[in-house]
């Protein structure tokens, strides 16, 4: 009889959450629930930070949802750990030892040692404690410090199986951190992490480079037994919540449905051009070199949101926040009233220093604290200064996704290289594939003149003109003008405003030309009309004179005959 | 250091853990040698008394704390490796 394969009678591997934005999403979940985990990397790359979440994480909720922990320190003492973990906004003092117990497991350091030895005590009180804090998660810091103690690499591999048997008797979910120096994290050639293989379910690997001075903090899952796991290393910083991995794409998220909302662009003509305004949730991108008004066109965007209602967000990295609202003030952009009522937050980006990720990431913090719905970062060429091309380039890429995901419209600015000889090749950071709108300002000097124009090169879903206008800044505000062609050449500034005068002139022209010949026409009129009565009277007049003539003739004949003698008669026949 | 001072030794050991054992082999060897009627060694078993253990900050078995005559001393292994070990407890050769 044949027999059926049965499927292995394993449950899906259970997660517990890291409470890692991020992280558990590339671990679709978190850590393996139960089982070791080993974080692995060089000093100050984040490894304490991360466990530390992990146990805080964990020990948030109910009674009957936390997940209460101890932290074992080997490496730092619990105050310093506690005190670290107070700049991340963590209230450790709040959370009572039962939720999260710190174990200061540091070797004194007037401690002898003669021989071997194990973590038969450190094993048992932990058991103890278990009883009591009904601990779910454990944290060994720095466990590597305690290990390097032991005379040789037999006795390592013991304490490692010791504690890994404890692990499981225990069923706790475990970290262990230690540290690895350069490319060991990389390859895993570290001797212990290697000794740890085989005793965890996962290991993650923390990295610290820098590049161009710029730091970057990269994060990697190199193994998870039993689940699927994003393989790419992924940036990571430490903000000010502690341990942060800004995704590009959540795994399995499905896109939010794109709206078909138009949102005013500040410049009703531009409304016009792009069919009713930006799509709300777009990407617009404003390309232009410096001075091209781009930051004006962007002012417009954020004061049409705050005329509408919508939250806004104003990141310049360019100036200070005064000074934007200054300069746009200048040219009818009154931002200011929004600024004070908290709808329009500016935002100057100068003092931010770090990678993309770091300005990604204050980014997206400052817009979810803000609640906005706008957002706009001028210029978002900056970042492409801050270290790596490719990293620059993956933050784009994630600020886009991210604002479309939360239905945010964005609106970025991009400075091209004014010597660069093809300005419509791109941005720096490539998003104009990305965006869903682009504009182009540019210049052209023509007649001793520098005017702006604008095009735009593309909208997607929109029909949009295809013309060249001209952006006018004002007292009054932004407009756009219509561009005359003459003879292949746009006309703009002086030359457009002398071509429409001498036309308007012109119109005038005819317009007298034809009133003039209007009359001439009406006068000739009249004077046929009289023509035609006066040879009617002469028609008239003539008729009568013959009549007359004929009379006087009869009378003549008739007195001739009298005078003549009454035979005439007699003549005739 | 007078000939007559009375050695007070606490020692942790982790049940019958072979380090354990070795230590405790190791330690009542040195005080038949060096301390003969002058020792008192109290063992602990820290999974009998693990409250204890954590409450000393014992994390490593075995683990001798000399507790007389001071200075305290702190030693962790097997106490193998005698000179060194001696020396340090205040036995070294006169």
């Amino acid at each position: 009889m044949k027999k059926k394969l049965r499927p292995l009678a394993s449950p899906a591997l259970a997660k517990a959450a890291a409470g890692i934005a991020g992280f558990d999403d590339i671990t679709d979940g978190g850590l393996p629930r139960g089982r070791c985990t080993v974080l692995a990397g060089g000093p100050g790359s984040g490894k304490t930070i991360f466990a530390l979440q992990f146990l805080v994480h964990g020990a948030q909720g109910t009674q009957a949802t936390a997940e209460p922990g101890i932290f074992v320190a080997f490496e730092e003492s619990a105050e310093r750990v506690q005190l670290n973990a107070g700049s991340f906004g963590w209230d450790l003092a709040g959370l009572s030892p039962k939720r999260l117990l710190f174990i200061d497991a540091r070797p004194p350091p007037e401690q002898l040692q003669a021989g071997d030895f194990d973590l038969g005590g450190l094993l048992a009180g932990l058991t103890a404690q278990l009883r009591v804090t009904k601990a779910r998660r454990i944290v060994f810091d720095a466990l590597d410090i305690v290990l390097a103690m032991l005379p040789d690499l037999a006795a390592q591999r013991r304490e490692i199986h010791r504690l890994h048997e404890w692990l499981l008797a225990q069923q706790l979910t475990a970290i262990i951190t230690a540290k690895s120096v350069g490319d060991e994290a990389a390859n895993g050639s570290a001797p212990l992490l290697s000794l740890m293989q085989f005793m965890v379910d996962c290991t993650v690997l923390l990295q610290h480079r820098v590049a161009l001075g710029v730091s970057q903090r990269n994060l990697r899952v190199q193994k998870y037994r039993g689940s699927g796991f994003d393989e790419n290393e992924a940036p990571f910083l430490i903000s000010r919540h502690g341990f942060e991995v800004p995704l590009a794409r959540v795994r399995g998220l499905v896109p939010s449905a794109p709206s078909s909302e138009r949102l005013s662009s500040g410049v009703a003509r531009l409304d016009t051009m792009l069919g009713g305004g930006y799509f709300r949730g777009a990407s617009v991108l404003v390309t232009g070199f410096s001075g091209t008004a781009k930051t004006t066109l962007a002012g417009a965007f954020a004061e049409a949101a705050c005329l509408r209602g919508d939250r806004t967000l104003f990141v310049s990295f360019d100036a200070d926040c005064s000074e934007v609202l200054r300069n746009l003030a200048s040219v009818g952009l009154r931002l200011q009233r929004f600024a004070r009522s908290g709808r329009l937050q500016m935002a100057s980006a100068r003092s931010i220093t770090g990678s993309a990720e770091t300005y990604l990431a204050r980014l997206k913090l400052l817009a979810t604290e803000h609640r906005s719905r706008c957002l706009v970062i001028d210029p978002v060429s900056t970042w492409a200064k801050s270290g790596e091309d490719l990293t620059a380039h993956s933050v784009a890429d994630r600020l886009m996704d991210w604002a479309k995901g939360e239905g945010i419209t964005l609106l970025c600015t991009s400075l091209l290289d004014e010597m660069s000889s093809r300005p419509e090749d791109g941005s720096p950071l490539q998003i104009s594939t990305l965006a869903d709108t682009w504009i182009h300002l540019s210049y052209l000097v023509q007649a001793g003149e520098r005017n702006r124009g604008l095009s735009i090169i593309k909208s997607r879903g929109t029909a949009h003109s295809n013309q060249v206008r001209e952006l006018i800044l004002s007292s009054t505000g932004v407009t756009l003008a219509d561009t005359y062609s003459a003879d292949g050449a746009v006309l703009m500034g002086t030359m457009r405003w002398e071509k429409e005068s001498s036309e308007r002139l012109a119109d005038e022209m005819a317009e007298l030309a034809e009133e003039l010949r209007r009359a001439r026409l009406a006068t000739e009129q009249a004077a046929l009309t009289q023509r035609a009565r006066a040879l009617d009277l002469e028609q008239t007049l003539l008729a009568g004179q013959a009549a007359s003539r004929l009379r006087v003739l009869e009378r003549r004949r008739e007195r001739l005959d009298q005078l003549r003698g009454a035979d005439v008669q007699t003549v005739k026949p | 250091m007078s000939k007559a001072a009375l050695f007070r030794f606490r020692l942790f050991v982790a049940g019958d853990a072979l380090n354990s054992a070795q230590a405790l082999g190791n330690l009542a060897t040195l005080c038949r040698v060096h301390l003969p009627d002058r020792h008192e060694i109290e063992v602990v078993d820290v999974y009998a008394q693990p409250q204890r253990a954590l409450a000393e900050g014992i994390f490593m078995t075995p683990t001798l704390i000399k507790l007389a005559p001071l200075p305290l001393r702190r030693i962790v292994g097997t106490l193998a490796g005698t000179p060194a070990l001696l020396l340090s407890l205040g036995l070294g050769p006169p």
